[in-house]
């Protein structure tokens, strides 16, 4: 750090993080806002951002409440993706034999197209919250498995060595050792999953296609899409993509906290 | 074949073994007709016969793939050999880890936990060992007081240089309070300015703590500098090619160093690889 010497302002930092992300976001908004007034394109069509904005502060009591059923369904698929996907991880590693007889079923629920199991698990499912939940989890479980089994092996084999030499038992080893290796693959595991749980949801209940207590934004979307209001489609896309940021940006923070100290992945770039 | 060790005789006739005293210690490591086969066929270690005394320093020298780090991982247990067997303190390793009878390993690399402090990577050994955390925070602090990084403590190991590194996986090693060290081409990585300087301090905390030392090296001078004795090994099979004293008073620093005979001895020692390097490709 050289505080004497005025850096330009787009080495500065805070300008290349935070307002130049920012001052694209705004200028694409405005060239939006401007296209759609000039012309005069009609709202039914392609509303500009104020109209979207408009319809959101006046539908936002339904939409909220749709928002808060997609993202406890969101929520819970992630809980149990991480879940499952720890605890098949732990089991992979734990000898050739299980993990060669598994692995291939995991493979499984990553190619299989989730819309495509959907209508079979909404069916097997009584309660359709429980078979959203489930649906999400499906797809999300996959990326935690894989990178928490690689991450539980990829120890340092001279660690490893010093370990055995110093008459390591295996829960000391798994404790000292493999956990904190695999933190930071598990942690980039979270935010591919996170996203999935999200998208997991939302196609789960266009699939599933069903409205009463438990409506999401997927819901809400399609019965705009019906009535062919767009503005209301784009205002629940909207909160869509709000709610996957925030999930991602909620993993991000959760790694740099665990990781910040020491994983390349997660410092600060000291230049 | 033949007419080449006469020769390689005649080489070290100047530094011959003198010291009395040292073939009276009792035996640390008996390795006993030792040999490896590896997995693919290949012979590691052809049989090898060989007697680490108390309070050596013993360095193993020669070309690559002379089976000088798998002869030493034999000694640390972390290979078995294929046929003869290893004796520590005259007992198989089931007693490695009693009082008097301790043994630590320093690898090439320093093979820290980046995820840990300072302090918690040399505490590591006294936490697999089940000592409690108030026992163990002075003979931490001790062992990195003596390799100079007593202020250290608190730090990650990314924080640190290369040499500061090293010294952290010494005082690991340290920390322990070893009787036998083992060292793997600890300061191969570093710069030579530092090397020499963990090498004035490795002999230091040798000669003050009595250890026996056994250590990988590919350095000359490094060898020399350290070494009560030289073991010259040459490959294809890996084995003993040659060894001799280095009958210099402990401890040992820079008057030693600078010395003709320092230079002398190198010279010798130099010749001897030459030799082990030719040996080991005719046998191919």
């Amino acid at each position: 750090m050289r505080p004497s010497i005025k850096k330009p302002l787009m080495g500065q930092e805070w300008f290349v993080r935070f307002a130049s992300p920012a001052l694209v976001g705004v200028l694409l908004l405005a060239v939006w806002q401007a296209a759609c007034r000039m012309n005069e394109v009609p709202v039914y069509l392609f509303p500009a951002p104020t109209d979207i904005m408009a319809t959101l502060a006046r539908e936002w009591p339904a939409l909220i409440g749709a928002l808060g059923s997609t993202l406890a369904v969101t929520l819970k698929a992630f809980a149990l993706a991480v879940l499952f996907g720890t605890g098949l991880a732990f089991l992979f590693v734990q000898s050739r034999f299980i993990e060669f007889s598994l692995f291939p079923y995991a493979i499984l629920l990553q190619v299989t197209p989730i819309a495509a199991v959907a209508p079979l698990i909404i069916i097997l499912v009584k309660d359709t919250s429980t078979a959203l939940t489930v649906c999400a989890a499906v797809i999300a479980v996959f990326p935690i498995i894989s990178n928490t089994t690689l991450g539980l092996k990829s120890v340092d084999p001279g660690l490893l060595s010093f370990f055995r030499m110093n008459k390591a038992g295996r829960l000391q080893t798994l404790w000292r050792l493999r956990i904190p290796s695999a933190l930071p693959f598990f942690l980039a595991g979270l935010r591919i999953s996170c996203g999935l749980s999200l998208i997991g949801a939302v196609v789960a209940e266009f699939v599933a296609g069903t409205g009463g207590r438990s409506a999401g934004l997927a819901y809400e979307i399609l019965q705009s899409s019906f009535q062919l209001d767009i503005p209301r489609m784009f205002a629940a896309l909207f909160l869509i993509t709000v709610t996957g940021i925030g999930l991602f940006l909620l993993m991000a923070g959760l790694s740099r906290l665990l990781l910040g100290h020491w994983h390349e992945s997660a410092m600060e770039s000291e230049s | 074949m033949k007419h080449q060790e006469a020769s390689l005789r005649v080489v070290s006739a100047s530094p011959a073994p003198t010291a009395a005293d040292p073939a009276e210690a009792p035996p640390v490591v008996d390795i006993l007709s030792a040999e490896k086969v590896f997995a693919n066929g290949m012979r590691g270690l052809a049989p090898i016969d060989l007697t680490i005394r108390q309070g050596e320093f013993v360095s193993l020298i020669g070309p690559s793939g002379c089976g000088k780090s798998t002869l030493l991982k034999l000694v640390a247990n972390l290979h078995q050999p294929s046929d003869g067997r290893i004796a520590w303190w005259r007992g198989d390793f089931r007693r490695v880890g009693e009082a008097g009878r301790r043994l630590a390993f320093v690898f090439q690399d320093p093979t820290l936990m980046p995820w840990a402090r300072v302090d918690a990577n040399v505490r590591l050994p006294l936490d697999l060992a089940g000592v409690p955390r108030a026992g163990a925070a002075p003979r931490v602090a001790a062992a990195l007081e003596q390799v100079g990084l007593g202020r250290h403590g608190r730090h990650y190991p990314r924080q640190l240089s290369g040499g500061m590194r090293m010294r952290v996986s010494i005082a690991r090693a340290l920390v322990t309070e070893p009787n036998l060290l083992l060292m793997d081409e600890p300061f191969g990585a570093l710069d030579e300015f530092t090397r020499n300087k963990l090498d004035d301090d490795l002999v230091q905390l040798s000669w003050e703590r009595q250890l026996t030392t056994v250590f990988v090296t590919h350095s000359i001078y490094e060898a020399v500098f350290l070494s009560t004795r030289v073991i010259v090994m040459a490959a294809n099979p890996g084995r003993v090619f040659h060894e001799f004293a280095i009958d210099e008073p402990m401890p040992r620093g820079d008057a030693f160093r600078g010395s003709a005979r320092f230079a002398e001895l190198c010279r010798g020692l130099s010749a001897v690889l030459t030799e082990a390097s030719i040996a080991s490709q005719r046998r191919d």
